[in-house]
């Protein structure tokens, strides 16, 4: 069990979000950042969709109740365990009384706090995610917050190293200060925007602005234009939609959008880059690459082996690591 | 994308489809609709089919790569015509028009030239029918708002309008089953459970339900 000392406003308990609920309009909410989630449970050996604390900005502070694994992976913000200074994605063993710090985000926005088998949260409708807006799943239904206790679903089966146990995260960025950037589908209403819109969609950043949360992020840039046409009929929306409202200014839709709305859509980030988005910050670039269904299919392929590897990988290290101890 | 001639099947997101077609807004071809999800349901890697306001949201198993056929096979379905009709329930939902919970009730009076008493008459003379359900869970897109009920939408939207608040704007109305923002003006509230997670189904209604509004007090 761990006791939350200082938390952000927004952490909640997320996994891999609700399917199925959409024509009673239910949304997914689960972990912004699925990659950096799963990644945190494999390497305690859990399943991916075990659940896991998503911790978005500022500083957090838990302290052990009891001896206990954990993993943390996401955003780089500088984790300690009692003073002693962790990698940024790790996996190992905390001792009760110990605090582990979460200090100030310098990349990213996200950090994910797994522990073996997930979080203890009930399942709810298929999932143990928090739906802020339903307020239910998660813990409560609801943010976190200091004085919180949330205990591990079930003990370790996998041994730790001593050292604890490190991966590399696949790059934010391609270069330090560069614009984030992410694949994206034209979508319905594409063809309408003028020519110098389009353009300008694919050609110049986008800057993230703080009116951005799960539900969906606001960005501010080049405005884009449309001849007006009908108003459009409210129609299911998916997370990854860029929608467009009359101002001309994007608004992508994340883990907690809702499942219909009335936008002109220019574009649909695709699933395997939705990652990227969780994890930029107020005032980071985002850069839009033109993709096609087929190279969409084909990243959400290399992402799932990635993982298969990594999990691979993991096991292989472990084993070795213990063999020499 | 080409525009849309008679159907047209987008992308909206890797593994979701929006399909839609040049008709009316109304019923008749919103059955059709109804028909269309139902069906497109049992196809092969179909996870969810997803009926909006005269379209069709399709969430895939798999990012869908031949997108022409199911395009084609979702036109010929189309254009097949069938009508689902659906024998729904209907549930009556009490209503507080006015006073704290229903904001917006006089300045819709001045709006529409309707006293107050009118608009509930108005308002809840009708059996609405459930066109769609989503936006958030549990929200019910209703058709059949009276043209003398028309209002536009309000300039500056509430963040955080109440759950059980009764709205109307342009030619449509609904009540918010969880608190969240709106730009619509509100005239009324329930304490009606629109979306309970203990429940099977949660969602307590479905398209084709209807809703009638029974007045149990006016707050002028």
């Amino acid at each position: 069990m761990i006791e939350v000392l200082a938390i952000p406003p927004l952490a909640t308990v997320q996994d891999l979000g609700r399917d199925g609920l959409w024509s009673q309009g239910l949304g997914r909410a689960g972990a912004m950042d699925s990659l950096a989630h799963s990644v945190a449970n494999l390497l305690l050996g859990n399943a991916p969709e075990a659940a896991t604390i998503e911790i978005p900005l500022t500083p957090a502070k838990f302290r052990f109740c009891a001896d206990m694994a954990f993993a943390v992976a996401g955003a780089s913000c500088g984790v300690r365990l009692d003073g002693r200074a962790l990698p940024r994605v790790w996996a190992g063993n905390a001792r009760a009384g110990q605090v582990l710090e979460l200090g100030t985000i310098t990349e990213g926005a996200r950090v994910y706090l797994a522990m073996p088998h997930g979080i203890d949260v009930p399942e709810v409708l298929g999932s143990r995610s928090t739906q802020l807006r339903e307020a239910f799943g998660g813990l409560e239904g609801r943010v976190l917050a200091p004085g919180d206790k949330l205990a591990p679903a079930g003990t370790m089966e996998r041994m730790l190293p001593e050292s604890g146990l490190s991966c590399a995260l696949p790059p934010l960025r391609s270069q330090p200060d560069a614009a984030i950037t992410v694949r994206a589908l034209a979508s319905a209403e594409y063809e309408s925007f003028t020519e110098s819109s389009r353009e300008a969609f694919w050609t110049t950043s986008y800057t993230v602005t703080p009116q951005s949360n799960r539900q969906g992020y606001r960005l501010v840039g080049e405005p884009l234009d449309r001849t007006p046409g009908d108003e459009l009929r409210s129609h299911g929306i998916a997370p990854g939609i860029v929608q467009v409202p009359g101002g001309g200014q994007p608004i992508i839709q994340l883990a907690d959008s809702a499942t219909m709305g009335g936008y002109p859509k220019i574009a649909a980030i695709i699933e395997p880059d939705l990652w990227r988005i969780a994890q930029a910050r107020p005032g980071d670039q985002l850069r839009f690459v033109e993709a096609s269904l087929d190279q969409a299919a084909r990243a959400g392929d290399e992402q799932e082996r990635w993982l298969t590897n990594l999990d691979a990988q993991l096991s292989r290290t472990i084993a070795q690591q213990m063999s020499w101890s | 994308m080409p525009a849309m001639t008679e159907t047209r099947l987008s992308p909206i997101g890797s593994r979701a489809l929006l399909f839609e077609a040049r008709c009316p807004f109304d019923l008749e071809h919103q059955q059709r609709f109804w028909a269309l999800a139902e069906e497109a349901a049992q196809w092969p890697g179909v996870r969810e089919a997803i009926p909006g306001m005269t379209n069709l949201m399709l969430l895939m198993d798999r990012v869908p790569i031949d997108i022409e056929t199911l395009a084609h096979n979702l036109a010929i379905l189309w254009r097949g015509g069938a009508r689902k009709q659906v024998d729904g329930r209907l549930v009556e939902v009490d209503i507080t028009y006015g006073g704290e919970g229903g904001l917006h009730l006089r300045e819709v009076s001045e709006l529409t030239g309707l006293t107050v008493d009118q608009i509930v008459e108005i308002h809840s003379r009708t059996d609405y029918v459930v066109f769609a359900v989503g936006s958030h869970a549990g929200y019910c897109y209703l058709g059949g708002l009276d043209p003398r009920l028309e209002t536009p939408r309000r300039q500056n939207p509430l963040p955080r309008l109440p759950g059980g608040s009764l709205s109307i704007a342009g030619r449509q109305t609904g009540v918010s089953a969880s608190s969240g923002p709106s730009g619509w003006n509100t005239i009324g509230s329930t304490d009606f459970v629109f979306f309970d997670p203990s429940r099977a189904p949660a969602s307590l209604l479905a398209p084709g339900d209807r809703i009638r509004f029974k007045p149990a007090g006016v707050i002028a």
